[in-house]
């Protein structure tokens, strides 16, 4: 079973639509017994870091999605709350990242901020990418992000180069969003799903 | 490096695409979901929906279409047309719609723009702006499709626009849509190097050098267009490439990675 993290975050529904598209059949849920026990949970997310975490920590799943132990995903914004703090909000998030959440600082005025569009990922070391090849496009929407760190897995270069999707323990993320990157989006959804 | 978009629009009335679409082998022109499917497999980076009904029933009709637009296409489209307050803009956040395009209701009510802001994040609120230059070198802007003039200019409502919140602005100049003489390069120029926000170039493409000039010339993020994509006067493919051989960074997919 695949369960979806339902949360207050804006692209549930079209995570839900792409893992339709590649024959899977996931549940949305919030429900920490359905969560625990899911083969594989995607963890969504698009809007303010501090509201999701705000929300997250009242609704109890932040204990349950740091102690999940079979493979999660989080996606944008659910990536970057598995990181230790966000500058967004200024607020601490989940931690299973060794790594902080920056605002982009353009270095001059052709750098527009949200970053939004088709952007290429290269540096891939993870089976999260198998069958993608280096400097494909996907598509990015977003303002603050991830430094390359030890969990780096893949990286992309706006105002420098960043993580554009990380790797530790059972936990995957992407900066970008796979369910709404084409082709190449659904190639890495489903190397997820079958890990 | 973030690639130029293209961007196909459609409009629909009643769950219909409007203007008359010619694909080679394609059955389907009048069908939103199918045509959508059909750009995205052509390499369209994007798509703009924008829903031209004026009854409550067709409103009902477009929210069912854009469930069938995110469970069907796998590129970010945005939804326009008949947003007048944040629970229209949830309806078609919530039936999967990524972003939603604000225009009449927005100059009519500045405050909608920060409200989706608020709610839901600054990537999900694109501003259109019809304007025109008038005789006096003005760029007005107009409501209703340009039939109702109004008292705020171009320059100034995209910067208010910005400050509140919009994420993109989406211009389409009046003087120059239908005309398939161009963009208005100087206009949308001046957009790119007084705004922090993305720009989408709307109205006058009738060539492929046309793209290329917006994107070299006046440096926007994207540049949209719908006729010349629905009569397949300009190949998606074929403008991709043209635009890649000229030195615009674009994303070229093969027929298979769409």
């Amino acid at each position: 079973m695949i369960a979806i993290v339902k949360y207050n975050a804006g692209n549930i529904y079209s995570v839900y639509c792409a893992c339709k598209r590649l024959g899977f059949d996931p549940i949305i849920t919030d429900d920490v017994a359905l969560l625990r026990s899911a083969d594989k949970v995607i963890f969504p997310g698009v809007g303010d870091a501090r509201a999701a975490m705000t929300y997250l920590q009242e609704q109890g799943l932040d204990q349950v999605i740091r102690s999940l132990s079979q493979p999660v995903l989080g996606i944008c914004v659910g990536m970057q709350l598995l990181c230790k703090h966000s500058e967004e909000g200024d607020v601490d998030c989940l931690g299973v990242f060794d790594a902080n959440v920056e605002k982009f600082r353009p270095t001059d005025a052709t750098f527009k901020v949200p970053q939004m569009g088709w952007n290429t990922i290269g540096d891939l070391k993870s089976p999260l990418f198998a069958e993608v090849p280096e400097q494909s496009y996907v598509y990015y929407v977003h303002s603050y992000r991830v430094p390359v760190c030890a969990d780096t897995i893949a990286q992309t270069d706006y105002c420098g180069w960043y993580s554009a999707a990380l790797h530790k323990d059972n936990f995957y993320a992407t900066q970008f969003h796979p369910e709404k990157s084409g082709s190449i989006g659904e190639q890495i959804l489903k190397n997820f799903l079958t890990l | 490096m973030l690639a130029k978009r293209i961007i196909p629009c459609l409009d629909v009335k009643d769950g219909k695409t409007v203007k008359g679409v010619q694909f080679v082998n394609f059955r389907d022109a009048g069908d939103p979901v199918a045509l959508g499917k059909q750009y995205s497999e052509l390499g369209a980076d994007e798509l703009v929906y924008l829903d031209i009904t004026a009854s409550f029933e067709g409103r009902k009709t477009f929210t069912e279409l854009v469930k069938r637009i995110a469970a069907e296409v796998s590129i970010p489209f945005t939804v326009g047309g008949g947003i007048h307050e944040l629970s229209d803009v949830e309806r078609l956040l919530a039936a999967g719609a990524d972003k939603v395009s604000v225009n009449s209701s927005a100059i009519r009510r500045p405050e909608l723009i920060t409200e989706i802001a608020t709610r839901f994040g600054v990537q999900e609120c694109v501003c259109a702006i019809d304007a025109r230059c008038e005789e006096d070198g003005t760029w007005r802007c107009y409501l209703n499709g340009g039939r109702v003039p109004t008292e705020r200019t171009l320059f100034e409502w995209a910067h208010e626009a910005q400050e509140r919140g919009a994420g993109e602005i989406l211009f389409t100049s009046m003087n120059h849509d239908g005309s398939k003489q161009g963009f208005a390069i100087e206009a949308l120029r001046r957009l790119h190097e007084e705004l922090s926000i993305p720009i989408i170039a709307s109205g006058g493409a009738g060539t492929k050098e046309h793209f290329l000039d917006v994107f070299q010339q006046a440096h926007v993020d994207a540049a949209l267009a719908a006729s010349v994509f629905h009569f397949g006067e300009i190949p998606m493919a074929e403008l991709k490439k043209y635009l890649a051989d000229n030195g615009i960074v674009v994303r070229q997919t093969s027929s298979k990675q769409a």
